[in-house]
């Protein structure tokens, strides 16, 4: 069985001086997954590093849940179609050598 | 180290309001924020230059003082200590340029004005995520074809990690907690390892499958028989069917390189035989030729 390492969605908050409700409409919009156990929400601790980003999104940036959102498909976008130019690249390369 | 122009970095007005400001900012974040610019340096430094203008403009004391010494930053110190001593010394609160960010992104310029510490003179406790570090790791074909232990050396400190085999050329992983330290107990940040493969002498490799040109003379190729070739495991041994065409491919089924991450399954190695034609032939090899060419009809 694998180990799941969790931070309460209160604890998660009080270091990071938001507010609870931010991390539900989140959880709402589908952007994070928050695991209730006995009453409490938890956060999977491999989800900390995306949650940070949305956090500097909505209160450094001042971009809205929305806009995250759009943002969060065009990265995910933007990641897939640079893994593509990687794969790309190295055809490329292979072709070019070959003559 | 020449003077920077924070106004112009965030498209302002000297006369700009902190509200104005922080508008500006914020609208130049939108675009060059690392977060919203994956893998993009020329992002990062733009942002890094925003920061920095954000951090002194939208500071009511350092933008006075910028404003004050800006062009003349070489003598502000000068300057501050001069006017320093003519203050009384209960003045000097809350005049704390120990800052605990890094500020190793900050510019020489506002190190030299204002002690190179973003954040400086305001008694904050937030925690931050260290900085991501990024690094390139080079490798050759036989160190990708296998599973390996490498040891680094990533600003002073050693780290041990472990190099998947069939890992791609151009490929990134991550280190988790291995970037910069966490500031004011934050989490570390993360290394970023881009691997950069260099080809290998006589194989060349697309995605998992392997391609090598191997040579064949023109008697093994006309009757048949068997070769030795190199692939990057060592020697194998092949049979050559009679009347083998130059240029012709076979495949060797799982002599390619192991699939990342599931090393139980590999590509294949794929031989193209170039015929090589003989030369300097004896005399009686010449008839011998002849004859074989008269008799091809």
């Amino acid at each position: 069985m694998q180990t799941e390492y969790l931070i309460k969605v209160d604890d998660f908050c009080a270091r990071h001086n938001i507010e609870v409700s931010f991390i539900i409409s989140l959880q709402q919009n589908g952007l994070i997954e928050i695991s209730t156990i006995k009453e409490t929400g938890f956060i999977d601790t491999e989800q900390c590093q995306q949650l940070e980003k949305y956090i500097r999104f909505y209160y450094e940036l001042d971009i809205n849940l929305e806009g995250i959102e759009t943002i969060n498909y065009l990265l995910q976008k933007i990641n897939s179609l640079q893994d593509e130019i990687v794969m790309l690249k190295n055809r490329l390369c292979f072709y070019e050598t070959n003559e | 180290m020449i003077f920077i122009d924070y106004y112009k970095i965030l498209e302002i007005n000297k006369t700009a309001t902190p509200k104005e400001i922080k508008t500006a900012y914020r609208k130049l974040a939108r675009k060059f924020h690392p977060d919203l610019n994956p893998n993009d340096k020329d992002a990062k430094r733009n942002f890094q230059q925003i920061s920095e203008a954000n951090e002194v403009l939208s500071d009511p004391e350092k933008r006075k003082k910028y404003d004050q010494y800006g062009k003349d930053w070489q003598h502000a110190e000068q300057f501050e200590q001069v006017k320093q001593q003519q203050r009384q010394s209960s003045d000097f609160r809350g005049q704390q340029f120990s800052g605990g960010q890094s500020g190793g992104d900050f510019s020489d310029f506002f190190a030299s004005m204002f002690g190179g510490s973003p954040g400086a003179g305001r008694s904050r406790q937030v925690k931050f995520r260290g900085e991501d570090y990024t690094a390139e790791l080079n490798l050759n074909l036989i160190d990708a074809s296998r599973t390996h232990k490498k040891t680094l050396t990533v600003n002073g400190k050693n780290i041990r990690i472990t190099i998947p085999a069939g890992i791609e050329n151009g490929q990134t992983i991550k280190i988790k907690g291995h970037g910069g330290q966490g500031i004011n107990g934050g989490p570390n940040g993360d290394l970023y390892i881009t691997f950069s493969i260099a080809n290998h002498p006589g194989i060349k490799r697309l995605g998992n499958d392997l391609y090598s040109t191997v040579d064949l003379d023109l008697y093994t190729a006309v009757l048949g028989g068997e070769i030795t070739i190199d692939t990057l495991n060592g020697k194998v041994k092949l049979k050559v069917k009679p009347e083998t065409q130059n240029g012709s491919k076979i495949k060797l089924k799982g002599k390619g390189l192991p699939v990342y991450k599931n090393e139980c399954n590999f590509g294949d190695l794929f031989i193209t035989y170039a015929i090589k034609i003989p030369t300097n032939l004896t005399e009686k090899q010449r008839v011998l030729f002849t004859e074989l060419s008269d008799s091809k009809f």
